[in-house]
């Protein structure tokens, strides 16, 4: 008893906090600091996962450069291995270049970039991407952001090292020079021949070092590199991997051949246009904040500026349902006011927000995708009307390929078939289970089309379903972009592009076992056929004419009747 | 003494003719592309079978299958055409003889059209024999199995296969042994003096009348089927009942199989073979034994078995579908008794009082009795 009460006096006797004490301790929490020890919220979590997520921020940057400027994107992605468990990753592009000025802010720092402001279909969407990897490189190996690049104007590449200060979130260049624009793209030699390098005279290159492992299979860059050529058939992407050899076998050379993925289409995808955002998909916080930052002089003209779909009538009729004078100027309407404005919005009707700001990969492309990585004998695409969901457009496009029953060694017929997400172009490898794609394609019923599907699941059968969605802003269930959140429009959508493309399945799955059962009986009679003949033959004293023209003639009449497809 | 042969005995030349014929329609049909060609034949089962009381067999309803050439059927149409050319051109023609089972490796020659098991192939000269109305020994298929044994007051005249000299053949003097039914029969002639036919389920009890002479005391032909009597067995008792004007009487073992197969197609013929149970039945036949009131007036309650469930099922659908059973109201009654038993009785079973039982006492008691089933 002694005792304890002693502990307890113990406990008592700890030295508590008071405010000040406190507030000694409380300080800014830098971004980069929060992303530094949150880096699983980036894609970082994995040293397997963190080579698979450097290469695509790389690979996104370079080819939403590459659109933008209206230039047929050539990447190139070479990865070595530099040590038991780390990487040196370089991504290559053709692009625009980058000016001197925004390399240490695009390359170290975290949360810059052009496409968070914007409300437009773009691979990259926080600006954290690129920055984020070079942070955890920087993090795992010490060493710097290398970034080589020239636009078209400049004579000379610049090469600079570049680090992040993780405290301030504020790039640190810690070496700078004009070099010579070297890059060029190496071609895997096409039937036979060697091909000449190609010669980029402007671009940007990346490399990074990092603690990564690499592991082949459904999750590795192999398999990314593979969809994002699938994905984009405007990209010609050439890839190697160099893995550092055992002891025993060091001789020779280190260095991987290329893979090249062809570019089959020859045309940049339109670029998509930037658009407003639509009223029933801003919250109330975001109202507060563009009311404040609007340049408008009062909250009607601000309504009718600032939004998409709100013409100046409207922004009246709004204005008045909230009882809000539409003269006031927009950054003094108050918290209970905007609160009003913001149920007065979602109770107007409205137009549903523009949909030409979308850019789809559209059926002939994605089929022409499917059709060079993917080896099948049956491609169907279909590419949905625009829809929305809270106020962001968004479309879906579905396509598949059937191969026959182990001809595929990529699409196994036991197997469950395989699903490729794409959000914007951008191949989704992890986190399928969490994905509305992977739920979508789970909740038809492929029966109904003439596959096999465990209840629940995925169908089984030698099938490549893709499934791409293309929005202003895809939502995402995290940062890391792995996953697409199951809003019921966009689930609504996926579903009708899955059953439009199975039905097509469906005609040619019902078409080939109808080719083949007709295959197997006509191999059937002809077997016996001639038997028949022979017989005949050998009662009546038939010559070879006549038998030659027994033959024919049943076997006119029994095709005539049983093989009529 | 009348000679009677079988009535429409086709000679091998018309039996080849009416092969020819069938292939020429079939030849015809497939040149002129209009219709496709077809088979037909007689349905082969009980269902398709009247009793004719006057004659005493099983008589072919009109019931007709067609077998036209599709997809289905286009094996067993080439299979069939072959066997139609085999049957002409090598067995007709040839004046040779083939077994079933011959006829099954000879079709190992013939590819993809080969018979895989013999049933198929049996299933098929089935069909032959019934779709040309000729039966299979006369185009020339010989069974395999026995035709049956025979002794007692029995001369046969034979023919050497070689010169066509007769061949006297004394079934009384061969000792311990007994004379093989050939499986081809119309030919041969017979001298008796005895003044009926006995014929025996089995083999065993078959051996003890010869053993001890029975067919001497009673003056009969004793006659051993082992089973349902093969088809020359049903001709060759037919023949020389009809011949010699002898009854038969049919002694089997005391079960639905014993009177609803055996001695029913030994009597009426058979469904499968309705087509040519003319020939192959013996309608003066009459039934001995053993009666299901047999067990009770010999005390052998003690000596039978209970009735097994292919038993009882037989039994109920002989009652059933059975034309011969149907119309003989005796039979019907020995069966709802046998079946208000629940037991059966093997022939052996009288060695329960002694082994020559059935021969001193039971045999001759029934014989002098005279009431037998019809």
């Amino acid at each position: 008893m002694a005792s304890a009460e002693k502990n307890t006096n113990k406990k008592k006797t700890a030295k508590r906090e008071t405010a000040e004490s406190m507030a000694q301790k409380q300080r800014e929490i830098s971004v980069s600091e929060f992303f530094l020890k949150n880096r699983h919220l980036l894609g970082f979590d994995s040293p397997r996962k963190a080579l698979l997520t450097a290469v695509k921020e790389a690979v996104d940057n370079a080819l939403d450069a590459c659109e933008e400027a209206g230039i047929l994107p050539e990447i190139s992605v070479d990865i070595a291995q530099t040590g038991a468990s780390r990487f040196l990753i370089n991504v290559t592009d053709n692009g625009p270049g980058i000016v001197k000025a925004q390399i240490p802010k695009i390359f170290g720092k975290l949360l810059y970039g052009s496409k968070f402001h914007r409300l437009r279909m773009s691979r990259g969407q926080q600006g954290i991407g690129i920055s984020a990897a070079g942070m955890y490189g920087q993090l795992t190996t010490g060493n710097s952001t290398v970034v080589l690049s020239k636009t078209r104007s400049q004579k000379h590449a610049h090469r600079m090292e570049v680090q992040l200060d993780t405290a301030s979130n504020k790039p640190t260049i810690l070496k700078e020079e004009e070099v010579e624009w070297l890059p060029a793209f190496y071609p895997a030699p096409g039937e036979g021949k060697e091909t000449a390098p190609v010669v980029s005279h402007h671009g940007t290159s990346v490399s990074i070092e990092m603690e990564a492992a690499y592991v082949r299979g459904r999750l590795s860059v192999d398999e990314y590199v593979k969809q994002c050529a699938i994905v984009n058939p405007h990209l010609e992407i050439h890839y190697r991997i160099s893995l550092l050899k055992s002891a025993d076998e060091q001789n020779g050379d280190s260095e991987s051949p290329w893979t090249t993925f062809r570019r089959v289409v020859k045309t940049v995808p339109e670029p998509p246009q930037e658009i407003k955002p639509h009223p029933h998909g801003v919250e109330l916080g975001m109202l507060m904040k563009m009311l404040k930052d609007s340049a408008a002089r009062n909250v009607c003209s601000a309504l009718a500026h600032d939004f998409s779909r709100i013409s100046s009538s409207t922004a009246h009729e709004i204005c008045e349902r909230a009882q809000i004078s539409p003269k006031a100027r927009p950054s003094t309407i108050a918290h209970r006011e905007s609160e009003a404005l913001f149920k007065a919005i979602q109770e107007t009707k409205l137009m549903r927000p523009p949909t030409d700001c979308l850019s789809p990969i559209g059926e002939e492309q994605l089929t022409a995708g499917l059709k060079k990585e993917v080896e099948a004998d049956f491609y169907t695409a279909i590419t949905r009307k625009p829809s929305v969901y809270r106020g962001n457009p968004f479309q879906v496009e579905v396509a598949m390929a059937y191969a026959r029953p182990g001809a595929s060694e990529y699409l196994g017929g036991d197997d469950p078939v395989r699903v490729l997400r794409f959000a914007n172009r951008v191949p989704l490898l992890y986190m399928a289970g969490a994905c509305a794609i992977t739920r979508a394609v789970s909740g038809v019923n492929w029966r109904a089309y003439g596959l096999n599907q465990p209840k629940g699941g995925l169908p089984v059968g030698p099938l490549l379903v893709s499934v791409h969605i293309a929005s202003v802003w895809v939502p995402f269930t995290s940062e890391s972009k792995e996953a697409i959140a199951h809003y019921p429009e966009i689930v609504r959508e996926i579903t009708f592009g899955l059953q439009e493309c199975g039905r097509q399945l469906s005609v040619f799955l019902s078409r080939k076992k109808r080719a083949a059962e007709a295959e197997r009986k006509r191999n059937y009679m002809e077997q016996y056929i001639p038997h028949l003949a022979l017989g005949l033959r050998n009662v009546l004293d038939l010559d070879d004419k006549q038998e030659k023209k027994v033959i024919a003639s049943l076997h006119s009449m029994l095709e005539h009747t049983h093989l009529q497809i | 003494m009348t000679k009677k042969q079988a009535p429409e005995i086709v000679s091998r030349k018309a039996a080849s003719k009416k092969i020819s014929d069938t292939a020429q329609a079939i030849y015809n049909d497939i040149m002129k592309g209009t219709k496709k060609p077809s088979m037909q034949f007689p349905v082969r089962s009980l269902a398709n079978v009247k009793y004719d009381v006057k004659q005493g067999y099983f008589k072919l309803l009109g019931k007709r299958v067609t077998r036209t050439l599709s997809y289905t059927t286009v094996k067993t149409f080439a299979q069939s055409m072959r066997l139609l050319a085999t049957t002409k051109n090598d067995l007709l023609d040839r004046d040779d003889i083939a077994g079933k089972r011959e006829v099954y490796y000879n079709s190992k020659s013939w590819g993809e059209c080969r018979f895989d098991e013999q049933p198929e192939s049996d299933a098929l000269l089935d069909d032959m024999e019934a779709m040309l109305g000729i039966n299979r020994e006369q185009l020339g298929y010989i069974p395999e199995e026995r035709g049956g044994d025979v002794t007692g007051a029995l001369t046969v005249i034979d023919k050497d296969p070689a010169t066509g000299d007769p061949i006297k053949i004394n079934c009384a003097k061969l000792g311990t042994g007994a004379w093989s039914i050939p499986s081809r029969v119309e030919h041969l002639e017979f001298q008796t003096k005895a003044k009926f036919i006995l014929v025996v389920e089995t083999s065993s009890l078959f051996q003890r009348l010869v053993h001890h002479r029975y067919y001497e005391n009673a003056n009969c032909i004793l006659i051993s089927m082992s089973g349902v009597p093969t088809r020359a067995c049903r001709r060759f008792i037919r023949r020389l009942s009809d011949d010699q004007k002898l009854p038969v009487l049919a002694f089997t073992d005391g079960d639905p199989y014993g009177y609803c197969n055996i001695y029913r197609t030994l009597k009426a013929g058979s469904g499968q073979a309705a087509h040519i149970n003319e020939f192959f039945c013996v309608p003066n036949v009459r039934y001995l034994g053993v009666t299901p009131q047999d067990i009770i007036d010999y005390n052998l309650e003690d000596a039978t078995h209970p009735l097994e469930e292919v038993d009882i099922k037989r039994a109920k659908d002989a009652l059933k579908n059975d034309p011969f059973i149907r119309h003989h109201r005796e039979w019907q009654q020995a069966l709802e008794q046998m079946l208000k038993m629940g037991v059966r009785i093997e022939q052996q079973a009288f060695a329960k009082h002694g082994l020559n039982f059935v021969l001193d006492t039971y045999l001759p008691q029934k014989i002098k009795k005279g009431k037998f089933l019809p």
